[in-house]
Formats: structure tokens, C-alpha cells, sequence
């Protein structure tokens, strides 16, 4: 057992202004002034209760938040991570179909050595490590959110001191990380052993793929909580999801690569749509189309576009609470 | 100072039904309808009622999972929708239909992260992990994933991951529901511990009344979404005249129902062999004296009277209750 003392160190992170601590052990009661008025009580039952009011927006608040959104992430990790024999069916699947779609778009580049501004290299790369971004990203094969409104269970997420859209988003984080492991590496591994790759020539590459592909989960995610959120409206999500898969298959860049469409036609996409943000975007950086400053220039595209998608996750939210009907008991 | 304020409170679900081919018309019904509610600090309150009466959609309402259609609520001070987030901190919630741990994950690994949800100091979280692991019997599941428990043990699992941040109230929602009897006598016995201590309110509703008469001094009944009773047990007892039963079986009929001073005639069961009376100014020994005097007896016993019954009667409506109740019926 702690002294009163040390737990209460432990707990003045920020400027405590007012502190009361329920003791937990056979603690005699009394009081401790320390920095402000501190209350002990003995309780009985030994599950005890402590409250507290912190001054806000101190920087151990920011600290404790980073560290609660990565438990929830590692939690998500973890979570994924038991089921083991799905990752190595999807990696399995995932690099069978790298094979299919190098040969075609290797066919479609013809004896001409490559297509609308790619060479063999770089669709070799584009293919295989869309491949293995495809459940990185995950664009599509998630209805978490949806099926627990659809129960009821979106209630214990409500009765959570953190907001559903912030623990969803590090949960979706944690996944992301473990399908990293999982299911990027196979194919991004294979591809290179019976094709010629695209390998990053210049070092600003790397840190901006990596952010890129960051911006993608980020962005997948916003998108998959809106298409689920409609459940609050309407109870069943399989009209809009099949909409999400059709548009998002399409125009994110997995079917073909985007700059196959007429030039105004794609670039309508890139800034009116957020779907050519979540896989197109980070594997044009990874196969270096453009010059750098095009490649960051993409990457703010991408957080524009993150941005706006996470501030309507969270209106859209506020507007579903408001209206919430919880199903059943 | 109370922990719960409830000030005519009433929700509202609007809901469409179909009136023609394809018209739907849109029509709200009244779920609460203008609910008082105070609870002081360490009180057990049941709360209870039949199905469709509100009970849960007021509990959502406490805890700020629905928007109150009108009325005035305060928990621990605070407003519960605007305020959710910081009243989290500050309540645990236990529904038994439906889970609130991480399906994926071992029991260990969903309390450890309500640790970091919740932001409770480790020293704290260890302590009161200890004392639920100790009361609730957890060791022997912690480290399995918490789809692979038992309905019981997941319960418990439910209630220690309810208490790991030492809330103020605790709302119980069907706690016992589905469990067995050894299951439940541990969740009553854990719950009365608790409310012993008297530092954690608990509001707890339950079909099962027999959780009330173990751990609730207070009972509110709702019905049609309003309260038709506010006090102890032995107060609606009371109000609706439920007596203590003397049951009788004797060697032969008599000929004719014997009348006994302050203890009426309920029923006369097994053509004539058992008479049941309730005692309402007569004492037991008088009873069983006047008996003694009058027939033969084979056996006799004594019946508290059954909640059950009462409640019963009072969620069949208004009036039905007087009439029916406290009148012999004759059943032979």
C-alpha cells in the first residue's frame, strides 16, 4: 500500500487545486493540507474513490492523454492480433491477388515500357504495396460501430470519459499497426522475388510515405465511422456500404491507377474526394510520380482532407447522441 | 445532499406507424412521463417495475446516454448529457444484457486498459483490483478472453470493471439476469458489501425481486412511465394489505369455514384439508391456539408475505389492486 503521501504525488500531475482521496486501506482518517485541502477518509469496502479537479489544459493533461490514446491503441493491437489465422488467409489472398493485377497492369504497359507516367518499376511497386496497404488502410470490412448501435452497445461506449470518436480512432490505430505487421510486410515482401520493383531513390520519401500512409488509416477510418454512423438513422448500414465499397474501390486508386483517367477528371477527384487520399495518394509518393514538393503537396491534400472528415465524425456524432434511441432493455 | 435529482423528467420516443398503403404517420410515445426522483448519498435504491415501464430508459437517461425530452436531472452534481464525459469519472454501469468489456481480450488486459481509460493511479487500481479478485472469485478467469466466460463469470467481471475507478453512484440494470442461483448469491453478496459500506449509491433495477429484498431498503415502482410507490418493502406491504399467512393442514374438513377474530380466511385449498389466514390484528399463536381448539392439525406454517404478489397486483393497474386483494377466494 502506497502512503497517502506518494499516491497523492502521483496524482498532483498538474496544479491540483482541490483533492479528495477515499482511502482504501485501514488508513486512519485525518487530514493533510498540501497544496490546497486534502480530505482522507477510511470507506469500508475498500473500493475506494478519488476525486479530483486539476487546473486544465495544463501539459501533463496532454501527456496523460497521449498515453490513454495509446493504451486504447495498444489495446486495439492486441485485440486484432488474436485472430491469427484470418491475417495469414487475407495476407495469402492479398498476395495471390498482387500477382493478378502486376500481370495485367504489366500487360496494359505493354511493349511501350509504361503507362500514363509510370514505368514497369513503378506499377510493379504501386500493385504490391497496394496490396498490402488494402488492410492497412482497410478500406472496407468494417462494421464495428454499426452492428454495436444496431444492439445497443454503442451505449457502454457513450458511459466512457472518452469521446467514441477519439477511442475508435486509436482503437482503428492499433489495428492498423498489427495489420502493418501482418499483412503489409507478405506481399511487400513477395512482390519483389518474382518482379521488378520500385525501390525510394530520394531519402524525403520515406518519412513522407510513412506520413502519407498515416493520413490514409486516419482518413479510411473518418470515412468507415460516417458509413457506419448512418446506422443511428437508419438502423441498417448495407444500402450506404455498398455504396462506400463500390466508390471507394473505384476511385481510391485500387481498380487502376488514377492518372489512367483524363487528367481534369482525376484531379477533380484528388480535391473534391477524399478517395483518391487513402491509397492512391501514398503510393504515388512511395513511387516517387512527382518531385518532392508534389509529393508534400499531395500529402497536405491528405491532411486537408483528414481533417474535414474527423470534425464531421465528430458533428455527426454529437447530432446522433442527440437523437439517440438505444435498441432494446 | 442528494447524489440523484430527478425533477419531472420524461422522455419521449417518437415513432412511425404505418396509417394507409404507404403513408406512415409519425407518433410519440411517452417512455417516462414526468418522474421525481431524489437519492441521498449511500443509499440502495431498487428500482423497479414491468417491462415497458421505463426503467431503463430513466437509467439513460441518469447516466446521459439518452437526452431527456423535458425536466430537470442533476448525478453528483452534474448534467448528464453535457456534462457525460466528466460524470464517466464518476458513476459505473452495469447492464446485464449487454457487455461493456472488450470481447477480444483476457479480463486482465480490459481492466488494465480502464486503468488508462479512466486515468486511475496504479497504486489505486491494483488495490481495488485486489479486493474484487478477492470477493468476486476472479482468479480462476482473468487471464481468458472475455467471449469465452460463462454468463457468471463475465458478470463479475462486468461489476469489478464498473468499480475500478471508485464511481460515486453505481446504476445496476438486470444484474442477476440470467444467472444461476450460485452466481447470483455471489452478486447480491458483493452488492450488499458495497452498500454496507455506505459510501457507493447504488440504484439497481431487476425483475428479480428477491435481489431487492436482499439489498434495497428504498423501492420505487414505475409503471406507464410515472412512480406508483416510493418507500420501504414493509411500506408496500402495508399499502396493499399484504399479511403474513398462516397456513393449516388439517387431519379432516370441517363442515363449515371457521371464523377467527382478526385473522379472516384467505383460501381453502386440498377440498377442505388446507386453510390458509392472514394475520392483520391477530398474532400467530392466537391463530394457531384458535386452530388447535377447532380441528385436528396435521401441520401447520407460517409464510412471510411474497413481494412477488404484491407487485403483481400493482403492475396489473390501479384499483385492481383493493378489490381483488385480501378477499378469500375459495380455490378448492
Amino acid at each position: 500500500m502506497a502512503s497517502p503521501g506518494a499516491r497523492l504525488a502521483s496524482l498532483a500531475h498538474g496544479d491540483v487545486t482541490s483533492l479528495e482521496i477515499v482511502a482504501l486501506g485501514a488508513q486512519p482518517a485525518g487530514k493533510v493540507a498540501r497544496s490546497g485541502t486534502v480530505w482522507l477518509r477510511k470507506e469500508g469496502n475498500g473500493v475506494g474513490s478519488v476525486t479530483a479537479t486539476v487546473a486544465p489544459a495544463t501539459e501533463s493533461n496532454v501527456i496523460l492523454w497521449f498515453r490513454t490514446f495509446g493504451a486504447i491503441a495498444g489495446s486495439g493491437f492486441r485485440r486484432y492480433a488474436t485472430y491469427r489465422q484470418a491475417a495469414v488467409a487475407g495476407a495469402v489472398t492479398n498476395t495471390v491477388f498482387g500477382f493478378l493485377r502486376c500481370y495485367v497492369l504489366l500487360a496494359v504497359a505493354g511493349a511501350a515500357g509504361g503507362a500514363a507516367g509510370y514505368d514497369r518499376e513503378q506499377l510493379a511497386t504501386f500493385v504490391w504495396a497496394g496490396q498490402g496497404l488494402l488492410a492497412v488502410v482497410l478500406l472496407w470490412g468494417w462494421t464495428d460501430l454499426a452492428d454495436r448501435i444496431r444492439t445497443g452497445e454503442v451505449a457502454s461506449d457513450l458511459l466512457r470519459p472518452v469521446h467514441p470518436v477519439t477511442s475508435y480512432l486509436a482503437t482503428d490505430l492499433g489495428r492498423a499497426g498489427w495489420a502493418g505487421v501482418s499483412r503489409l510486410l507478405p506481399p511487400v515482401l513477395v512482390g519483389p522475388l518474382f518482379f521488378d520493383v520500385h525501390l525510394p531513390a530520394r531519402w524525403p520519401t520515406v518519412p513522407l510515405f510513412v506520413t502519407s500512409v498515416l493520413l490514409a488509416v486516419v482518413l479510411s477510418f473518418g470515412c468507415r465511422f460516417l458509413v457506419n454512423a448512418t446506422a443511428y438513422w437508419l438502423e441498417d448500414v448495407r444500402g450506404p456500404q455498398i455504396l462506400w465499397v463500390l466508390a471507394s474501390g473505384m476511385l481510391a486508386g485500387l481498380y487502376f491507377p488514377l492518372p489512367f483517367l483524363p487528367d481534369a477528371v482525376y484531379l477533380a477527384l484528388q480535391f473534391g474526394t477524399p478517395f483518391p487520399s487513402l491509397l492512391q495518394i501514398p503510393l504515388d509518393v512511395l513511387v516517387e510520380r512527382d518531385s518532392t514538393a508534389t509529393q508534400v503537396g499531395l500529402v497536405a491534400v491528405q491532411v486537408g482532407w483528414a481533417a474535414a472528415v474527423l470534425a464531421l465524425c465528430r458533428l455527426v456524432q454529437r447530432r446522433a447522441e442527440r437523437r439517440l434511441v438505444v435498441q432494446g432493455g | 445532499m442528494s447524489v440523484i435529482e430527478a425533477r419531472n423528467l420524461r422522455k419521449e420516443f417518437t415513432v412511425r406507424v404505418r396509417a394507409g398503403r404507404l403513408r406512415r404517420e409519425k407518433r410519440s410515445v411517452g417512455a417516462v412521463d414526468g418522474i421525481d426522483l431524489l437519492v441521498a448519498r449511500g443509499e440502495m435504491l431498487g428500482y423497479i417495475g414491468p417491462n415497458g415501464a421505463g426503467k431503463s430508459t430513466t437509467l439513460k437517461m441518469l447516466t446521459g446516454v439518452l437526452t431527456p425530452t423535458s425536466g430537470e436531472v442533476r448525478v453528483c452534481g452534474l448534467r448528464p448529457v453535457p456534462e457525460r464525459t466528466r460524470l464517466a469519472l464518476r458513476i459505473g454501469v452495469v447492464f446485464g444484457q449487454r457487455s461493456q468489456l472488450w470481447w477480444d481480450l483476457p479480463l486482465r488486459d480490459s481492466f488494465d486498459l480502464l486503468r488508462h481509460v479512466y486515468r486511475v493511479p496504479a497504486a489505486e487500481h491494483a488495490a481495488r483490483l485486489r479486493r474484487c479478485r478477492d470477493l468476486l472469485d476472479l482468479d480462476g478467469f482473468l487471464d481468458t478472453p472475455v467471449r469465452q466466460l460463462s454468463l457468471g463469470q463475465r458478470m463479475r467481471g462486468e461489476l469489478t470493471a464498473a468499480l475500478l475507478h471508485g464511481p460515486e453512484v453505481l446504476f445496476l440494470d438486470e444484474p442477476t439476469i440470467g444467472l444461476d442461483v450460485v452466481s447470483k448469491q455471489a452478486v447480491r453478496g458483493f452488492l450488499g458489501e458495497l452498500g454496507r459500506a455506505g459510501d457507493t449509491t447504488l440504484v439497481l433495477t431487476t425483475h428479480d425481486l428477491a435481489d431487492i429484498e436482499r439489498l434495497c431498503r428504498r423501492l420505487v415502482v414505475v409503471d406507464h412511465g410515472r412512480v406508483v410507490h416510493d418507500g420501504t418493502i414493509a411500506a408496500l406491504h402495508d399499502r396493499y394489505g399484504s399479511r403474513r399467512l398462516v397456513v393449516a393442514d388439517l387431519d379432516a374438513a370441517l363442515p363449515e369455514p371457521p371464523e377467527l377474530p382478526g385473522a379472516p380466511l384467505r383460501r381453502v385449498e386440498a377440498e377442505g384439508h388446507r386453510l390458509v389466514f392472514a394475520l392483520e390484528s391477530a398474532g400467530a399463536a392466537e391463530v394457531v391456539a384458535a386452530l388447535a381448539g377447532l380441528a385436528s392439525l396435521r401441520d401447520i406454517s407460517i409464510v412471510e408475505p411474497d413481494i412477488e404478489e404484491v407487485v403483481a397486483r400493482l403492475y396489473a393497474g390501479p384499483g385492481g389492486l383493493p378489490e381483488t386483494f385480501g378477499r378469500a377466494g375459495i380455490t378448492s
